[in-house]
């Protein structure tokens, strides 16, 4: 710097200052309110059963598991929804359901994403062996179907509910993994992450500085996905008697336990297994919404 | 529509405008532009990306690409506005009286069908000749393009041909109704110069011989200048300037016209410092390759402080490749690259802080070059705190008076995301980004060649003013020679992986020549347009340089 | 490279075989005490550990117990000390045949509208389709079974609510015990399907070798039958199989609504019995089933790609 530069902006070609900006949350609100009805309706529901689970013990007088009537009692002023097969209050169980089942879900599918996202991640950036033996792993974890494998792993282990939590993620974060694998693999080829490897930084850096930002976005997604199957897949175990164990209040065993109501026209039963599918029927509107906006981003670069 | 008097022209198009879908709206991006062909000519249609060429390519033929519709105007072919047709009556023009032939042959054959067959399909399909009658043909036009083995050639797949030899066969598809009009886009783009000649060559013969009207859509004014008997200026969908090719060559009205015209005038008018005994980078007898396949063999050449070499070559020749074994992403198989004399180690990876901090690198695409979630003050600091240790109110400092350095304006940019930067001004982050570790050697992997040309000027001029201000050397890999003679002192020219010649760009770019920096040299379009007439006549008759297609 | 997936194929067979055989191995304490409970006495332990091998090494046990099955011979129950193989054979067949039914009904319907939602995108019937299907995706497959049930076996009463088929049942019977279970598989597994098909068909239609085929002035039923369909195989066949193998699994749950004498429903009885040996038996036939039904994909897709079919 000899010379003092002169600031030469006004004739060079590309001079054209970079648009005016909006903040960050007039862009999310912004977002919002252009978003179709079935995102809105998504995000609804999602907030309810959020309310719902978190102030269960608030929302109602019976407590989770108490017995306060005969067997299923049919719906009036007090039992709202009737009791269930042990004279349980179905309106208490369903509340608490939210807690129990979409909690554990949740906490699945964190974990899934914590293995998963961890390994593919480091399968891409490190490449070589570390990715050969992490995929041919996964390949064969995947070459099993998830239900069955969980089958099995359950009768060796038994159903509580920290193994059924460790089952399901180590299951699921086989898809985890592939999928940040192959979205990083795009990301870690660009001339980005080859110039910070040349600037010598570290593999911490390279994951979390370089890679981690740039696939973000399909990992929300997937989150929003996965979460939706973790559940899926836990309700179907307790519906098989294999998920949570009573008297833990959870929708899937409240739909068999209560099951033969269905013969005799009752709706009842379908009360909770329709929760579940409100549940991800409203997820899977955010993360196509949100999937849309992310790709057509992308398209229009 | 029906009151509009008829057209005596081939084609006449009457203000058209095109609007593209950009999330729920509609935006114009082909702004009124009328133009008008008569048989037989050739109208050059050039601008810089985004100028809108293609899609008033693809609308001559009353075609839209999904998420574009023609919002307005007239198309008339031959008297009739395409517009106001029955699907199926464009339907059955497509192919058989307008034909087009692709960017990208490669993506635009189906791979699943031999060449024969996807050239034999427009006229049985329009039920214009038999299968055996329109083979015969395609052979015969086949030979006359010059293709090899023309007998046998059409039953080859898509992906068992070279890329010269598909858009060979493109142009022969584009034949088989024997048209009354072509649409070129960007025909030679996707090729090496090298290649480009012959398909150009064989383009204007064809449309000579059979005496079609084409219209030809390039970004490169040298090409159309070869090519077109008048020239249509774009930009950002407009038409700036429409001229006889020669009268827009010799006499620009318009200003942007002729900045477009002037680019090609920048040239690097200071000496080099003297060289120093010890080269500051050296590269001595590397053999390096990915697995058995050999890229380089046994390539030598010094680089010294301050001066710039230009390697030069075609696709496969190996230079990025040595770009590779410099930085140390792929250690070679034989040889060592020396470093102010001593050795760098193979790998980056046990390469200390320092001599990593001593080379940068400048990539090709700026797109891809910077972290796209980083704001600049972040891309251009992080060396900075990496290498050097700055932090707070320094580092804050210098990162201003790097971006002032490459003449960004601190205030506007050093909070925003790459992706609110054009091309240009992010290859000046990048160039930036390079600066800020304090480098004496900088690679420079086709920098300009992703940019429009009035950006890349800036660059190779920002570039040029840099190595003055810090003595800098650069390796400058490039496949344009018009950027070598701007900016190169020294050129090494690459053949698959091996250095045909090298030495001070004046020796190199005067005779007597190696054979293949001849045909290399002789390739580059000028903006003269009898170029390419000269330069074939000079051609025929010294031996065939004209195979580099088939040495691949 | 059709040799190298089948070789691989293999590969994973024999890793999948070794894990279900060492998950049990895994058992944390004794299996026999696991099995037999605290109460047993050291002699029935010892018995039990007798019977089951226990007292041999590992690997001897598992190339045993492989090669057993090889033939056929899967052990016998602990639960009731019946042959597995026998407990088996009839419920393959149930089970195969509910999914045989179910794909019959699925895979031309989901193709179909998969097809022309990705030929008419955007339009209204492409949005609605695309509402449609992400709701039955998000619905757990007991909750479609049993709204079917209420609809049509309980309000209309057209539909039995129960699949007890016997090997006597005749084939029409059959089908008609069969028609409520076939029916909410169908509904699990097209919305997958059709998803998949239109996104691979809107990315096969935005080549650029389709819109040279449209600028060649091709009709809009060649450039799809001879342009696109050529270059589709690949991905179809890959929508078809991956639903093929989510049937074989789907039938799990669905079986035990309508407690349908297959697989699936034996699987789920063992496992709350801790029937270890029929759960390995059942695990091993449908992971097998779906690794043949994936590496038929596979193979599948190397055939139909034109590049490797016709190489340099």
């Amino acid at each position: 710097m000899n010379e003092p530069v002169t600031k030469v902006l006004g004739d060079s070609a590309d001079a054209m200052p970079p648009p005016p900006r909006a903040g960050k949350w007039d862009i999310a609100k912004r977002e919002l309110r252009k978003a179709p009805w079935s995102a809105k309706f998504g995000l609804l529901v999602i907030a309810l059963y959020v309310l719902a689970a978190l102030f269960a013990p608030f929302l109602t007088p019976f407590g989770e598991s108490e017995i306060v009537g005969e067997s299923f009692m049919p719906w009036d002023a007090t039992f709202i929804l009737g009791t269930d097969n042990l004279g349980r209050d179905m309106l208490t169980r369903l509340l608490y359901g939210a807690r129990n089942t979409v909690g554990i879900a949740f906490i699945t599918t964190c974990v899934a994403f914590l293995i998963g996202g961890t390994g593919g991640m480091l399968a891409a950036i490190l490449g070589g062996w570390t990715d050969q033996v992490l995929s041919r792993v996964v390949d064969v974890l995947m070459a099993i179907p998830q239900l069955i494998f969980a089958l099995l792993l359950l009768t060796i282990f038994g159903t509580s509910i920290p193994v059924l939590i460790v089952i399901i993620a180590v299951l699921d974060s086989t898809r985890v993994f592939r999928l940040t694998r192959a979205v990083s693999q795009n990301v870690v080829v660009t001339d980005f992450v080859e110039s910070a490897r040349l600037r010598g930084e570290s593999l911490g850096w390279i994951s979390f500085r370089e890679v981690l930002p740039n696939i973000l976005p399909p990992l929300v997604a997937e989150f929003g996905l996965r979460f939706c199957f973790v559940f899926l897949l836990i309700a179907g175990l307790s519906f098989l008697g294999l998920g949570l164990q009573p008297p833990t209040a959870d929708w899937g065993s409240m739909v068999r336990d209560n099951a033969t109501l269905i013969t005799y026209g009752d709706i009842t039963p379908l009360l909770p297994a329709g929760a579940i599918a409100l549940l991800t029927v409203g997820v899977n509107f955010v993360v196509d919404w949100f999937l849309h906006k992310t790709s057509g981003l992308r398209d229009g670069k | 529509m029906e009151n509009s008097p008829a057209s005596k022209h081939l084609l006449e198009i009457r203000d058209l405008r095109i609007e593209g879908q950009s999330g729920e709206e509609w935006l114009e991006i082909v702004k009124g532009v009328s133009l008008t062909l008569d048989r037989g000519q050739i109208i050059g249609l050039i601008g810089e990306s985004g100028a809108g060429k293609s899609t008033i390519g693809l609308a001559a033929m009353g075609f839209a690409r999904p998420g574009c519709r023609i919002s307005e105007g007239e198309i008339l072919f031959d008297g009739v506005d395409l517009r106001g047709l029955q699907r199926k009556e464009r339907r059955s023009l497509r192919g058989v009286r307008i034909a087009y032939v692709a960017q990208s042959a490669a993506a635009s054959f189906n791979p699943a069908h031999r060449l024969i067959d996807q050239f034999s399909e427009i006229p049985v399909e329009h039920g214009i000749s038999t299968k055996s009658e329109a083979d015969a043909d395609a052979i015969d036009l086949f030979t006359r393009l010059k293709m090899p083995f023309p007998d046998i050639i059409g039953l080859r797949y898509p992906h068992q041909v070279s890329g010269g030899q598909l858009q060979r066969a493109m142009t022969a598809m584009a034949l088989s109704c024997r048209p009354d009009l072509i649409i070129f886009d960007e025909p030679t783009t996707a090729l090496d110069v090298t290649t480009q000649i012959e398909v150009l060559a064989t383009i204007r013969d064809i449309v000579e011989q059979f005496n079609t009207a084409a219209v030809y859509i390039t970004h490169d004014l040298a090409v159309v200048a070869q090519m077109a008997d008048k020239i249509i200026v774009l930009r950002y969908g407009e038409m700036i300037e429409e001229a006889d090719t020669r009268i827009m060559l010799s006499d620009p009205k318009e200003d942007y016209t002729k900045s477009l015209w002037a680019v090609r005038s920048f040239k690097k008018t200071t000496e080099p410092p003297a060289p120093e005994p010890v080269p500051l980078l050296r590269v001595e007898h590397v053999t390096a390759g990915y697995g058995k396949e050999l890229v380089l063999k046994d390539i030598s050449f010094d680089i010294h402080r301050g001066q710039t070499v230009a390697v030069v070559g075609e696709s496969g020749s190996g230079k990025s490749t040595a770009a590779r074994v410099i930085t140390g992403l792929l250690p070679p198989t034989q040889g060592a690259v020396f470093f102010d004399g001593k050795a760098l180690p193979a790998d980056y990876r046990e390469r200390s802080k320092e001599q990593l901090r001593q080379a940068q690198m400048i990539y090709q695409m700026p797109d891809t070059a910077v972290n796209p979630r980083h704001r600049i003050r972040d891309i251009i600091g992080r060396p900075l705190s990496f290498y050097l240790g700055l932090s707070g109110e320094k580092h804050e400092q210098r990162v201003r008076e790097l971006l002032n350095m490459i003449e960004l304006e601190p205030d506007l940019f050093i909070d925003r995301y790459p992706g609110e930067l054009s091309g240009g001004q992010k290859q000046r982050v990048c160039i930036a980004r390079a600066l800020a570790a304090e480098p004496q050697f900088i690679i420079c992997d086709e920098v300009t060649s992703a940019l429009d040309q009035l950006v890349a000027e800036g660059i190779l001029k920002l570039l040029d003013r840099l190595q003055r201000e810090f003595n800098l050397a650069f390796m400058f890999i490039t496949h344009d020679l018009a950027t070598v003679r701007a900016i190169a002192d020294r050129v090494v020219v690459m053949l698959r992986g091996e250095i045909v010649e090298q030495g001070v760009k004046d020796t190199v770019f005067s005779p007597p020549h190696h054979e293949y920096t001849e045909l290399l040299l002789s390739s580059v379009p000028e903006m003269d347009p009898d170029w390419l007439d000269n330069l074939l006549k000079r051609r025929v008759g010294s031996a065939d340089l004209g195979g580099s297609d088939l040495i691949r | 490279m059709v040799a190298q997936r089948l070789g691989l194929g293999l590969l994973v067979l024999l890793a999948v075989s070794l894990i279900i055989f060492l998950g049990v191995e895994l058992l944390p304490g004794d299996l026999a005490q696991a099995i037999l409970g605290q109460a047993a006495t050291p002699e029935t332990l010892a018995a039990f550990r007798k019977e089951l091998r226990l007292d041999l090494p590992m690997h001897i046990r598992y190339l045993e117990w492989l090669f057993n099955i090889l033939q056929g011979d899967f052990g016998r129950s602990l639960a009731n000390g019946r042959e597995i193989s026998e407990l088996i054979g009839v419920r393959l067949g149930n089970t195969l045949f509910l999914a045989l039914f179910s794909a019959v009904i699925a895979v031309p319907l989901s193709l179909t509208l998969g097809i022309l939602a990705a030929m008419y995108r955007n339009s209204w019937y492409d949005r609605a389709v695309n509402i449609v299907t992400l709701s039955s995706i998000s619905f757990p497959e007991f909750f479609i079974a049993y709204i079917l049930i209420f609809v049509f076996s309980i309000n209309l009463g057209w539909l039995p609510s129960l699949s007890n088929v016997s090997p006597e049942t005749p084939f029409w019977q059959r089908i008609f015990l069969l028609l409520l279970p076939a029916l909410t598989l169908t509904l699990v597994v097209v919305a997958h399907m059709m998803r998949m098909t239109r996104a691979a068909i809107i990315n096969l239609l935005a080549s650029p070798y389709i819109e040279m085929a449209n600028l060649k002035g091709m009709s809009r039923a060649r450039v799809i039958l001879h342009h696109a369909l050529p270059n589709a195989w690949a991905p179809i066949v890959n929508v078809v199989v991956i639903n093929l193998a989510y049937l074989i699994v789907g039938v799990v749950i669905v079986e035990v609504v309508f407690v349908y004498p297959g697989l699936g429903q034996l699987i789920v009885d063992s496992v709350q019995k801790r029937d270890i040996p029929v759960v390995q038996a059942c695990s091993i036939i449908f992971a097998a089933t779906y690794i043949v039904l994936n590496l038929t994909a596979d193979i599948l897709s190397i055939v139909t790609n034109p590049r490797l079919l016709h190489p340099r």
